[in-house]
């Protein structure tokens, strides 16, 4: 099945949260050796540790880019636990088609950049 | 006549549809080529009739194998024009041969202070094994820096002999990502009038252009079968006698050895000491009938062909707007197109096209030096041509980048 649905074309063609945020409370930035694909993201929190905004970057294949568009979007109003608890699923859901193994690691880097950020491996501002 | 209507049909899996019931076109041969039934029959009737292991029965079946396994030496041998029979060892790919090499001659010869020297458009396979030998001995990488128009900075090279301490030089005959097509012949030259070994990738070259080793006077010159409508599992590695005389094994066991008690061993004569263990037997058989099917079809016109199909397929890619090729221009340009499309990464431009049955290769196709450090890009696409490819073919691919521009614009 084609995987260019026209909701993965549309957040690759306008991703949402595309600027990264400053001042922030958690960063992380990754990339997947492989093919290259890089991606950054910040998130501020409010006083219930509430994502209240997130600003990502990066470049890559459109699968990597409108996974991250698509989750920054789910995640915000989601709290830090929250967030630790989601899985893969979650954004192969929001892919909504299957991919193949290799187009699966694209998705996913979204994923795991976020929980570097939210398991604060990297620094904390 | 190049009859490559022809030719196509010697290769089954060219016939076959592809999964989204569209033809197949095959345009990744210099990842690995496809392999026409010769080859195929070649193997099977191995499997079916002769197998055994060679070199060590004294029966019938053990001396048919062994006599098919050294018929394809010879084959290899003159398919490359080496001297002696005993200069071609068999390896797994080209990969095995360049880390043989590294691990025997290298590690012999070279130490602190000694420099070899490479250059920014190896394949991953002809610099990570010097690495490694390098952070154990302290010897130093250059690299010959590659120009605006894809081809290797010769006046840095000279700076970097002048400099002194260069014990080899290893360089790729001809680019697996550009397709440049080096001027080994001139690197090897001043690579001897600087007292230094030359050591050539030839995993591209051999299976696209004639190749003379003698003529090149290449100290070790290392392909792989799969590559040349050969086998996967098979490589070669040529070497001069007297280099290879000279070296110590590099894995030890049976079939490289002379005679072993239990406190040493001495080493079989070349080329078993360095062909430990049970060969690829089957492989060496499936690249021999490879070589006799290239030879019937001739270098120079499969060269030509695959020339032509190049210059066709970039005037072509031009036409597309937002494409920018990476390749240069003849002489030394060969039978691949590699390019970025605006706008559609490599992977999304790759998935498109297989969808429409096309097969290119996207990513840094092992070569990510060449790609981040000089062509300032993460990935690119490579559409690679072979003996059996068609203008027709590259038609196609043009036809579905378009539909591919279009859906992402
Ligand atoms: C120039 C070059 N060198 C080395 C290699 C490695 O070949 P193999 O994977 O067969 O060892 C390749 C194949 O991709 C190549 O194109």
């Amino acid at each position: 099945m084609d995987i260019y649905q026209e909701n993965i074309l549309d957040h690759h063609r306008n991703p949402r949260n595309w600027k990264l945020l400053d001042p922030y409370d958690f960063h992380a930035s990754d990339e997947n050796p492989l093919c290259g694909d890089t991606l950054e993201i910040t998130l501020r929190v409010d006083e219930n540790d509430r994502v209240v905004a997130v600003g990502w970057d990066g470049h890559g294949c459109a699968i990597s880019q409108a996974a991250a568009s698509m989750l920054g979007e789910e995640i915000i109003g989601k709290t830090l636990d929250e967030i630790k608890q989601l899985d893969k699923d979650v954004v192969l859901d929001l892919i909504g088609i299957p991919l193949s193994v290799s187009r699966v690691k694209c998705a996913l880097l979204s994923l795991k950049v976020l929980k570097s950020a939210v398991y604060n491996l990297e620094s904390q501002q | 006549m190049y009859d490559v209507a022809r030719i196509r049909q010697d290769f089954p899996i060219l016939s076959q549809p592809h999964p989204s019931g569209k033809p197949l076109v095959f345009l990744d041969s210099a990842a690995s080529s496809q392999k026409p039934s010769v080859v195929i029959d070649a193997m099977t009737n191995y499997y079916r009739t002769q197998h055994a292991n060679v070199h060590r029965g004294i029966y019938a079946l053990s001396e048919a194998a062994t006599h098919a396994y050294e018929a394809a030496r010879d084959k290899v041998k003159s398919f490359i024009n080496a001297e002696q029979r005993e200069e071609i060892i068999f390896t797994s790919n080209t990969t095995g041969s360049i880390n043989l090499i590294v691990q025997t001659w290298g590690r012999q010869n070279l130490e602190n202070g000694n420099v070899v020297v490479l250059t920014a458009m190896e394949h991953h396979a002809n610099i990570v094994p010097w690495q490694i030998l390098a952070a154990e001995k302290g010897f130093q990488i250059k690299y010959i820096p590659v120009t605006s128009d894809y081809l290797l900075d010769l006046e840095v090279f000279e700076r970097i002999l002048s400099e002194g301490n260069v014990k080899a030089v290893s360089v790729g005959h001809v680019s697996n990502v550009l397709g440049t097509i080096n001027p080994v012949e001139h690197i090897i030259e001043r690579a001897h009038a600087f007292g230094a070994i030359a050591i050539v990738d030839g995993a591209q070259s051999v299976p696209h252009l004639p190749v003379d080793v003698q003529a090149l006077d290449v100290d070790f010159y290392a392909f792989s079968g799969h590559k040349m409508c050969g086998p996967t599992g098979i490589g070669i590695l040529y070497g001069k006698r007297h280099l290879l005389e000279a070296m110590p094994p590099w894995q030890g066991g049976g079939d490289m050895i002379a005679r072993v008690t239990l406190e040493g061993a001495t080493w079989n004569d070349l080329p078993y000491k360095f062909e430990a263990g049970t060969p690829a037997i089957a492989e060496a058989i499936g690249l021999g009938a490879a070589v006799d099917y290239l030879q019937g079809i001739g270098m120079e016109a499969i060269h030509q062909h695959e020339a032509e199909l190049g210059v066709y397929a970039r005037e072509r890619l031009a036409e597309v707007e937002g494409v920018q090729c990476y390749n240069p221009a003849p002489p030394y340009a060969s039978g691949v197109a590699t390019f970025t499309l605006e706008g559609v990464h490599p992977h999304d431009l790759a998935q498109i096209l297989d969808y429409e049955g096309v097969a290119v290769r996207a990513g840094h196709h092992c070569a990510m030096p060449l790609h981040r450090e000089v062509l300032c890009i993460h990935a690119s696409v490579r559409a690679s041509f072979y003996l059996y490819s068609t203008r027709e073919e590259v038609d196609t691919l043009i036809a579905c980048l378009q539909v591919a521009r279009q859906r992402f614009l």
